[in-house]
């Protein structure tokens, strides 16, 4: 993974989830029956920090939960290993929630698609709506995000990697690699 | 209550005491002994001219009760164990019902203290019934006062279940005697097979009954690293594979019985009853084997198999008289004239096999040896006094005896048991 | 790590890590099953077949429930005594219902080493459920995950392991998979139903149950079959209850913290009390919750690897 363009420094990253804070209660009308869920690993932490931006602005603490889509993957027949499952800690009810999913990169949409089975199973929430850091393109299902920190065009011989200080010891920055040929 | 004997040559199995001393008995121990004691408000008892040895331990006898009080009773069990000078006496459970539980033990135990002439150590059955189907309660044996365990009568013929014995046993801290005789092959024996039956017509049993539980057992308590003890060992080879047994290691100890090393199938020729015993009278061969095996240590020590029978049971002829010999009231003289006499065994040798050996193989720590702490159980014998063998003598209910009209030598004096004079002549 | 293993035959062939794994992964599979919805779509269009060569009804359950909660299709198959007369053998009995695209065959059988033989001829992923005297690794899997999930570790705990250890297959993956883990092992029974060469497989003997309840953080009942007594092992039932059970005099030289723990079904009255069973120390009932957990945990790792 040689050549690197840094697309997001601590600053950009921090302005964009206060950003998304504020739309999400914008479009929410404020804070009533919103919950946020992440996905695992660098969603989670995103929907923390989230968590904590509409604290800050409107001092109400969102229910946040956590989910592991692992088990929801519609690729776990065609990987030789099976991946690694954690656990999925949703310790509210979402029936009749407005939830706001949260994610690090929206690419193909798969990983949503699994996610939003997984949530279904938990209950029937008024609504689902989608956040994202990244919106790097290339969709296989028909998915939007519905708050994007970044659009950020990609071919497909790159990858997309956030760091987070949390989940990674790094500060926080986005960049783009590019993918060494196999 | 106290006792003082004055004068007492005392042997051990360690030897004998040149100079004679005093043995001061207060309550049931002996409390010191020395020269010249003296207490107050004491029972003396001059022992000049006598020796004093340690009270006889019988590791194998038939008291009968409960179930066969015809032929024999705790009572008067204790009453012939003592004059026989025994001050310990393990009784086999082949009673009427067998001794397989823990009641029954509690009983007999129960009855002997209130006879209060010895110390009665009831052998539990090791399986239930005495079927070698399954095993005895062996906790519940010991927690009511078993310190053994034996199917005595005939051997346990399911080696499985022998086997499982032993581990369980020793997990429970009982030891197991046998009685080696095969019924499979002994059958319907009445005597050794060999000349002397086929001569007499009378149906045999092969001697090869007995080593085969021998090698057996020898073979399960190796495996198993637990203890057995082989009852009234009576052949040449058994005595041959006991030896190897023990050079190897093995924890076996075995016994032999007066009449094994006294008489021949010989004696069977006058067709008496009374020498029908199991296991059977032997050759001329396994008696001098016997005698070796006790004077080398082979066999550790000299039980009674104190087996009485009533004359009218005896009476039923050869084939059908029940197998058995009264042995408490003779074994004594019998050891003294044909081991002691015999240059076999010195007389402290014979106190190794009948007081000092049964005691360390039963673990009864403070019998077997006359010193200070023991309890006070002796046995006070003229060694030199030569008496017949008379039926009319016998205090035991069974009067089932081959040595009636015998001279021996070897005389019990007196016998005290947790320093009470029992016996006295 | 990489979980690379197609079938579980004992805890013997597994290294701590892989254990540890599968540990981890059944905490993840726990929350599942306390959903409304208790299914997730993992081994969806997989087949999982039960094939019981004797009877079983928790374990024959718990593997079922566990496949179930997957969304793999199962299939219940009691191989009676008597479609073995008839002249199939294990081999061919499997290797049938293996014609008809099984991916997974939970196999319980009461010959030891039987779903050895049946993965050394099949392409199916075979899971023992208990084969003869010899391994239960499933249920010594819930075990330790109970254990860690109410004492936090299992490295350096002190486990008693009561009962019929000679019959017990339970026993014998537990000890297994417990002294890999770094927990100390001690076996209590009559000596007679110990077998030989205990100390070798990494455990501790000891005659006194006395010993055993005082020192262990964690107790293991054996259920002890009525059988055992008619085969000559044991004086009596009745013996064995006064010795060797436990009942609340006994546990109260137990640890305060101490977990009991049976892999039932109990015997009460005989290797513990209803007091005990029902002590608020017993996680009985945690055990069979964790069991689908473990087994779904197992089920799904060894569905990811290819032959």
């Amino acid at each position: 993974m040689t050549p690197v363009s840094k697309i997001m420094d601590e600053e950009l990253v921090r302005r964009a989830v206060i950003r998304i804070a504020h739309e999400i209660l914008e479009k929410n009308k404020g804070t009533e029956n919103l919950c946020l869920v992440g996905i695992r690993t660098r969603g989670a932490v995103l929907a923390e920090r989230i968590q904590r931006a509409v604290a800050a602005i409107e001092g109400v603490d969102l229910p946040t939960g956590i989910l592991d889509i692992t088990l929801y993957r519609d690729d776990l027949t065609r990987i030789s290993h099976q991946p690694i499952v954690h656990e999925t800690c949703v310790d509210f009810d979402i029936t009749d929630k407005r939830i706001v999913l949260v994610d690090d990169v929206l690419f193909t949409g798969r990983t949503i698609r699994a996610a939003l089975d997984a949530l279904i199973d938990f209950g029937r929430p008024e609504c689902i709506q989608l956040a994202v850091l990244i919106d790097r393109g290339h969709r296989e299902l028909p998915i939007r995000a519905d708050f994007v920190g970044k659009n950020v065009p990609t071919s497909l011989e790159q990858d997309v990697k956030v760091v987070l200080s949390e989940t990674d010891q790094q500060p926080d920055q986005v960049v783009v690699v590019e993918r060494e040929g196999e | 209550m106290s006792l003082l004997i004055k004068n007492a040559v005392i042997v051990n199995a360690d030897g004998e005491k040149k100079a004679s001393q005093d043995i001061l008995i207060k309550g049931s121990t002996i409390e010191k002994i020395g020269k010249d004691l003296s207490a107050d408000g004491v029972k003396v008892v001059d022992a000049s001219g006598k020796k004093v040895l340690p009270g006889f331990i019988d590791l194998h006898c038939h008291l009968r009760e409960p179930g066969q009080e015809h032929k024999e009773t705790i009572e008067t069990g204790c009453r012939a164990a003592v004059k026989g000078g025994f001050t310990s006496l393990f009784c086999m459970p082949n009673t009427r019902p067998p001794i397989d539980n823990g009641m029954i033990v509690e009983g007999v135990i129960k009855e002997a203290r209130r006879v209060g002439l010895a110390n009665v150590y009831p052998v539990g059955a090791i399986s239930k019934g005495q079927n070698s189907q399954e095993m005895v309660d062996m906790y519940e044996m010991k927690a009511a006062g078993c310190l053994a365990l034996s199917d005595d009568g005939k051997a346990v013929n399911n080696s499985q279940l022998m086997l499982l014995a032993l581990r369980y046993a020793d997990m429970v801290g009982l030891l197991l005697m046998e009685h080696c005789q095969d019924p499979l092959i002994s059958g319907k024996g009445v005597m050794n097979e060999g000349l002397t039956a086929s001569v007499l017509g009378m149906r045999g049993d092969p001697g090869v009954s007995e080593t085969v539980i021998v090698g057996r057992d020898i073979e399960l308590a190796n495996y198993v690293q637990a203890r057995i003890h082989l009852s009234h060992i009576s052949l040449k080879r058994s005595c041959e594979l006991i030896r190897f047994a023990k050079s190897q290691g093995v924890r076996v100890t075995a016994e032999a019985c007066p009449h094994h090393f006294t008489l021949t199938d010989e004696a069977v020729k006058g067709f008496d009853p009374n020498t029908k015993v199991n296991p059977p009278l032997r050759t001329a061969d396994d008696v001098e084997a016997i005698k070796a095996a006790l004077a080398d240590g082979t066999l550790d020590c000299v039980s009674t198999d104190h087996a009485p029978h009533t004359l009218e049971d005896k009476e039923e002829g050869f084939d059908h008289a029940p197998f058995g010999i009264s042995g408490f009231e003779t074994a004594f003289g019998l050891c003294v004239t044909h081991l002691v006499r015999t240059k076999v065994l010195t007389l402290a040798g014979l106190v190794d096999k009948m007081c000092q050996s049964p005691a360390r193989i039963a673990g009864l720590k403070n019998k077997g040896r006359i010193e200070e702490g023991a309890d006070a159980d002796l046995v006070i014998v003229d060694t030199e006094a030569e008496w017949e063998v008379r039926k009319e003598d016998f205090v035991s209910k069974g009067k089932n005896s081959p040595f009636f009209g015998w001279k021996l030598h070897g005389l019990v004096e007196k016998t005290i048991c947790g320093g009470k004079v029992v016996f006295e002549r | 790590m990489e979980w690379k293993r197609h079938d579980l035959f004992d805890l013997q062939d597994l290294s701590r890590a892989e254990i540890e794994l599968i540990l981890e992964t059944a905490k993840s599979f726990k929350e599942v099953s306390t959903r409304d919805v208790k299914k997730v779509p993992a081994l969806r269009g997989k087949t999982v077949v039960m094939l019981f060569f004797e009877p079983s009804t928790r374990t024959r359950i718990s593997f079922e429930l566990a496949a179930k909660r997957l969304s793999a299709d199962t299939l219940n198959i009691s191989a009676s005594a008597s479609s073995l007369s008839k002249g199939e053998s294990v081999l061919d009995t499997a290797r049938n219902i293996e014609a008809m695209n099984v991916d997974m065959i939970v196999v319980r059988h009461k010959s030891a080493g039987v779903p050895k033989i049946l993965a050394d001829h099949l392409s199916s992923s075979i899971i023992n459920a208990g084969d003869g005297c010899r391994a239960h690794p499933t249920q010594a899997l819930l075990d330790m995950f109970t254990i860690r999930e109410k004492l936090g570790r299992i490295e350096g705990l002190k486990v008693g392991i009561i009962g019929d250890i000679l019959h017990s297959r339970v026993a014998r993956s537990n000890i297994v998979g417990l002294t890999k883990m770094g927990a100390q092992v001690t076996v209590c029974g009559p000596s007679t139903l110990i077998p030989i060469g205990i100390e070798q497989m990494g455990a501790r003997k000891t005659y006194c149950v006395d010993d055993v309840v005082a020192e262990s953080d964690v107790l293991i009942f054996l259920r002890l079959q009525r059988e055992r007594q008619e085969e000559q092992f044991l004086p009596s039932i009745r013996e064995y209850a006064q010795v060797f059970g436990v009942g609340p005099e006994r546990l109260k030289k137990a640890k305060k913290n101490v977990v009991i723990m049976h892999p039932g079904p109990t015997n009460r009255g005989v290797e513990l009390t209803a007091e005990v069973a029902d002590d608020p120390r017993s996680v009985i009932l945690d055990q069979v919750t964790n069991g689908v957990a473990v087994r779904m945990a197992v089920l799904y790792l060894l569905a990811g690897a290819q032959r």
